[in-house]
């Protein structure tokens, strides 16, 4: 269910520090959410394509994500060109789609798809756990960093509580349909879920206590960026000044759509 | 429901970034350290909750049960919904880095909202006004959520009146399904865990 095989390749991108990974990943992905500019929002796409072929990740898995993803993009499609005055481009029924509402749809939708893409090629690169401890570096209060390892280990646990208890009603016939007992049935699974977690959230703790645990968190890894690592993350930093300038910065009229 | 990166305008970012730096911050200083396991676990429960579909006629739809994590976790629901969306973020691609304050603060606050309005209606004596508190509870959180996704849309754009109509439309169903599903789950803890239920009003 929770696969990280996007994080076991060997790429240059799978070696970068995740501290600039993460910094990177942010100021872009601010910086292109806010952008209107067509040329610009292509390039960025451009930008993005090029590094997830750095990274090297299955094109198949890329793919399938994509397609999650774009379900919201999609629905958006289904609405927003017929939500706008304007120019009419085509009729459906009684519907006009016209120029503004297709183009903000496409603004959208060359947006998210930038922004995920960046995002597969920069932090889905990294193992969960490095990314974890590079916000601890990064100086991510304590107590939230604690919150995010426990919470990261313990989805694969209470998984396979859930698909186990699945399981077992799954054997005794337990088919689902729109109906009470159904509702019921997964209510008290989901309670028996809370339960079973609530006791172990306390045995850990105790063992925790036993192996004399004081509120400190003691990193096993330290980052260093190599300075390769510096100039590329100051090349992709540049790549966002520049889109943020093409944007806010009125450089005549070439850059405009 | 996750609002997808790109779509929303900046002041909305912004205020979602902002509000929800303040909750959470409100939700770790409340969270002591013995508890952080206890969150932890309460939080994955939340994140695999959202990967199980329930049949409604001839869709299926995911569980949300921030109503339900508000009323065990009570402040502290911020810090954990927040990590859960997170790890989605980043396991899935759902949602991202720039829309994870406005989903966080989206599916949070009716959490903690619905936990002081109903903390102390799920534990009564009286069984009418345990369900019906642990069913508006449960109706009331994801309505919420439905309410402040649509507005987030609205404040990014009037034009987004149409999808945010949609929105509000597809999440009753969510909120009555919800509503049943946290009345039957608080029901089960009471009878197999009550201080669990006990435990959060204490505290918070």
């Amino acid at each position: 269910m929770i696969s990280e095989h996007l994080s076991e390749g060997t790429s240059y991108l799978h070696d970068f520090d995740p501290r600039l990974k993460i910094i990177v990943a942010l100021i872009y992905s601010v910086t292109v959410a806010l952008l209107t500019n067509f040329t610009l929002l292509f390039a960025s796409l451009v930008f993005s394509l090029v590094l997830v072929t750095w990274g090297r990740l299955s094109i198949a898995t890329v793919l399938k994500r994509l397609l999650v993803i774009n379900g919201f993009v999609f629905f958006l499609w289904l609405v927003l060109p017929f939500s706008y005055e304007g120019k009419t481009l085509f009729e459906v029924g009684p519907l006009a789609a016209t120029q503004p509402g297709v183009y903000q749809a496409l603004r959208i939708t060359l947006k998210s798809n930038a922004i995920i893409l960046c995002l597969m090629a920069l932090l889905s690169t990294s193992p969960t756990f490095m990314l974890v401890h590079a916000l601890h570096h990064l100086k991510v209060p304590s107590k939230l960093v604690h919150l995010f390892f426990f919470t990261y280990r313990y989805i694969h646990v209470i998984y396979t509580e859930f698909t186990r208890l699945h399981t077992a009603m799954k054997v005794r016939s337990f088919t689902p349909s729109t109906n009470i007992h159904t509702y019921k049935s997964y209510a008290y699974l989901v309670g028996m879920l809370l339960v079973r977690s609530y006791e172990r959230s306390k045995r850990i703790y105790q063992s925790m206590l036993c192996r004399g645990f004081n509120g400190k968190f003691h990193t096993l890894y330290h980052f260093e960026s190599k300075p390769q690592e510096l100039v590329s993350a100051a090349i992709m930093t540049v790549f966002v000044l520049l889109i943020a300038i093409g944007q806010w910065i009125p450089l005549g009229k070439i850059l405009t759509f | 429901m996750h609002i997808s990166e790109g779509i929303l305008s900046a002041p909305v970012l912004a205020t979602g970034a902002a509000l929800t730096v303040v909750g959470t911050a409100i939700g770790l200083k409340k969270m002591d350290y013995d508890k952080i396991p206890e969150v932890a676990i309460l939080s994955s429960v939340f994140f695999v909750a959202s990967l199980i579909h329930v049949p409604l006629g001839p869709t299926s739809v995911h569980l949300i049960l921030n109503g339900l994590l508000g009323l065990l976790l009570g402040w502290s629901a911020f810090p954990a919904i927040l990590v859960a969306l997170f790890l989605q973020g980043i396991l899935f691609q759902f949602g991202g880095l720039t829309t994870l304050g406005v989903n966080t603060i989206n599916m949070a606050l009716p959490a903690v909202v619905c936990y002081f309005l109903f903390r102390h209606a799920v534990t009564s004596e009286n069984s009418w006004v345990e369900i019906g508190g642990a069913f508006c509870c449960g109706f009331l959180a994801v309505g919420l959520s439905g309410i402040m996704v649509a507005l987030s849309l609205l404040f990014t754009g009037q034009s987004f009146i149409n999808v945010a109509k949609l929105i509000l439309l597809a999440h009753l169903p969510v909120m009555l399904i919800e509503g049943l599903f946290t009345v039957f789950v608080v029901k089960f803890l009471k009878k197999v865990k009550p201080e669990m239920l006990e435990v959060a009003n204490a505290t918070n």
